[in-house]
């Protein structure tokens, strides 16, 4: 058992295992409850329809807070004081172009994916196409950054340090998640994100509450612990210890200002969570649940990240195995010894999973539906249950990809990765979703200049930023070829997104402002709009 | 058969195009894009504010207010407080003005079409 026990000193890997292990064994229990009522399409991509706001606002939460929210976010404080509290604002903020401008009139118009709502006016083969295509690219970007911070928690809490052991952890973590899946579908996936969103924001609660003891619940004085541990001169509580060190660093901090605000509502698994609920009311209360319940978690955060940097201290947790992304769970430890630090483990684990479940049905339902179902079968599709075959198949094929990406991906912050899948996200999918949704001359052309345009300018600028190439923190060390000097390309894709979709539109012949008026009358009043199911 | 598909046809669409046309529609797409239009326009000017600041006004965001507690710190709880307002406020203004009318435009159609 020595060799089990090395990841975190004091740490008892047997128990992080056991504890993680019951939260697989009630979940499982959960999603098979759950399956019993799943048949058609509706029930599988969407639970039928069927959850209420503040149920789904919870599994949105969970959906959201992943990973790179509680491990990466905490961490970031933890290390880089201040500026690593941009993250939770934008996160947060975010929220509003979802609540304002995207979820209800989405739920009215579409009935599983972002593809739907595009298609609704447009030419269904192209405009799914590309939807599917932006779908899949965040998906991925996002399952990466999920399963890096797995194989991260690994050598943290289980002190596997060998590769082929870290390996087969993830793989039983991916191959828990494919099993949710496919057996529970959209339900019982939401059901482990609801589960999962419990916990996780009790536990980061908790420790809040544990950590504000210690210092006579007194903010103030957590901060000035945190900054006197890391050499007294302020520099953890003012802005600019991680990006303030050069000009270009500065315009890096706006660009992912920009990404973090503007990526959320065009998150594809964050956008299939609305169509899981009966009615754009139902949808308008998930949001209030989800900004609540996200806010709360992202204040806890702030004292988790400070706590940590008082308690553990900035140093060992940039030297521990797993890095930033370890401070959350050497805090735990720190507070409640190797029985809160399983607990916190468990959670961070069932995190991963819960969040990579919610992406995975996102990107199958995006491939079946909108790629399998009206590209190539052109809409004619012998039976609903096909296209969920073709969607299960999918959701394997991606499971495998995940596990993959997991154990390549080590090591990299995963608030980092995220952020990138906002700026894809925020490029790609937001502009085309704003006109399709408020602009009456918005056609096919227009829709496909901002998806692959936008997709495009952003993974290029990504490929040639410092952040894959140039530097010692890069995904490649030893070779340099980039040119754009930002890490985030959100400051310059987003509006040549918007530009792109603009000049498409304009330069197409196409006019389908009689279709717009009926989709906009669907999308305000909800008439006609997908109904629940009923069992 | 649980799922109901969107029906298409009824109402066709002169029925959509003259539903569009009506006061009532109008006076509900106007509300809507009343309330949501300046107060996204809002909300993104204050984030940008802060983040502009935390940015490049280092010296300013650092100032110390209460104890170790900076403008800086106090600019981004703000962030927080104003999230939970405008949510607050949108609540409360669709369920007053928007909701009612979206209802009645909607059982219009709907049982026109049965």
């Amino acid at each position: 058992m020595t060799t089990l026990a090395q990841g975190v000193e004091g740490g008892n890997a047997l128990l992080n295992i056991s504890i993680f292990g019951l939260f697989v064994i009630v979940t499982m229990v959960v999603v098979f409850r759950a399956s019993r009522n799943t048949k058609t399409a509706s029930d599988y991509y969407a639970a039928g329809r069927s959850f209420s706001g503040p149920q789904n606002g919870t599994a949105i939460a969970g959906d959201y807070l992943s990973a790179a929210s509680f491990l990466g976010i905490a961490g970031a404080i933890a290390v880089y004081g201040y500026d690593g509290f941009l993250y939770s604002i934008g996160f947060l903020v975010a929220w509003l172009v979802a609540l304002l401008l995207v979820a209800e009139l989405l739920r009215n118009t579409g009935k599983f994916t972002m593809g739907d709502v595009l298609a609704f006016r447009m030419r269904q083969t192209p405009v799914r196409a590309a939807a599917a295509t932006s779908t899949l690219a965040v998906s991925f970007f996002y399952l990466l950054a999920q399963m890096a911070g797995a194989g991260g928690l690994v050598s943290l809490l289980l002190g596997i340090e060998a590769d082929a052991g870290q390996a087969v952890v993830i793989a039983v973590v991916g191959v828990v998640m494919i099993i949710y899946v496919l057996v529970g579908g959209m339900k019982g996936t939401t059901w482990v994100q609801i589960i999962k969103a419990a916990l996780l924001i009790a536990g980061a609660f908790a420790m809040t509450v544990w950590v504000l003891g210690r210092y006579g619940l007194n903010l103030s004085e957590l901060l000035g612990a945190a900054s006197e541990r890391a050499g007294g001169n302020d520099a953890l509580l003012n802005p600019g210890e991680r990006y303030g060190v050069s000009g270009t660093s500065q315009l890096d901090f706006l660009s992912l200002g920009i990404a973090l605000v503007l990526g959320t509502a065009g998150l594809p698994h964050v956008l299939m969570r609305f169509y899981t609920v009966p009615t754009a009311k139902e949808a308008r209360r998930s949001v209030v649940w989800a900004i609540v319940l996200i806010g709360l978690f992202y204040l806890f955060t702030l004292v988790l990240g400070y706590g940590a940097a008082a308690i553990v201290g900035s140093d060992t947790i940039s030297n521990a195995p797993g890095g930033e992304n370890s401070a959350a769970p050497l805090l735990a430890q720190a507070l409640g010894g190797p029985v809160l630090l399983g607990f916190i483990a468990a959670v961070a684990f069932a995190t991963i999973l819960a969040v990579v479940a919610g992406l995975t049905i996102t990107a199958s339902a995006s491939f079946a539906h909108d790629v399998y179902a009206n590209v190539i079968k052109k809409g004619k599709v012998d039976s609903k249950n096909t296209e969920v075959r073709v969607a299960r198949i999918t959701a394997c094929v991606i499971g495998a990809v995940a596990i993959i990406g997991g154990i390549l991906a080590k090591d990299q912050n995963v608030a980092f990765l995220v952020a990138l899948a906002f700026a894809v996200a925020a490029s790609a999918n937001l502009p085309t979703i704003l006109y399709s949704l408020f602009w009456k001359r918005f056609n096919t052309s227009g829709a496909l200049w901002s998806i692959y345009g936008g997709l495009t300018v952003t993974v290029v600028l990504i490929i040639f930023s410092p952040a894959v190439s140039g530097t010692e923190k890069s995904m490649f060390t030893g070779v340099d070829f980039h040119w754009f000097p930002l890490q985030n390309p959100g400051l310059v894709s987003i509006p040549v997104s918007f530009f792109l979709g603009w000049l498409g539109t304009v330069l197409s012949k196409e006019h389908l402002e009689d279709k717009h008026k009926e989709m906009e009358v669907r999308a305000l009043t909800g008439a006609g709009a997908e109904k629940a199911t009923s069992h | 058969m649980s799922t109901t598909e969107p029906s298409t046809h009824p109402p066709g669409p002169e029925t959509w195009a003259e539903v569009h046309a009506s006061a009532e529609f109008q006076q509900l797409r106007k509300r809507l894009r009343n309330f949501v239009f300046p107060m996204t326009v809002l909300f993104l000017a204050w984030y940008l504010l802060y983040v502009v600041l935390a940015d490049y006004a280092h010296g300013f965001m650092s100032t110390k207010v209460v104890g170790n507690i900076n403008i800086g710190l106090i600019f981004g709880l703000l962030q927080f407080v104003s999230t939970f307002v405008i949510t607050w406020l949108y609540v409360r203004y669709a369920n007053r003005k928007l909701d009612p009318i979206a209802d009645k435009i909607r059982e219009d159609i709907e049982g026109d079409a049965q």
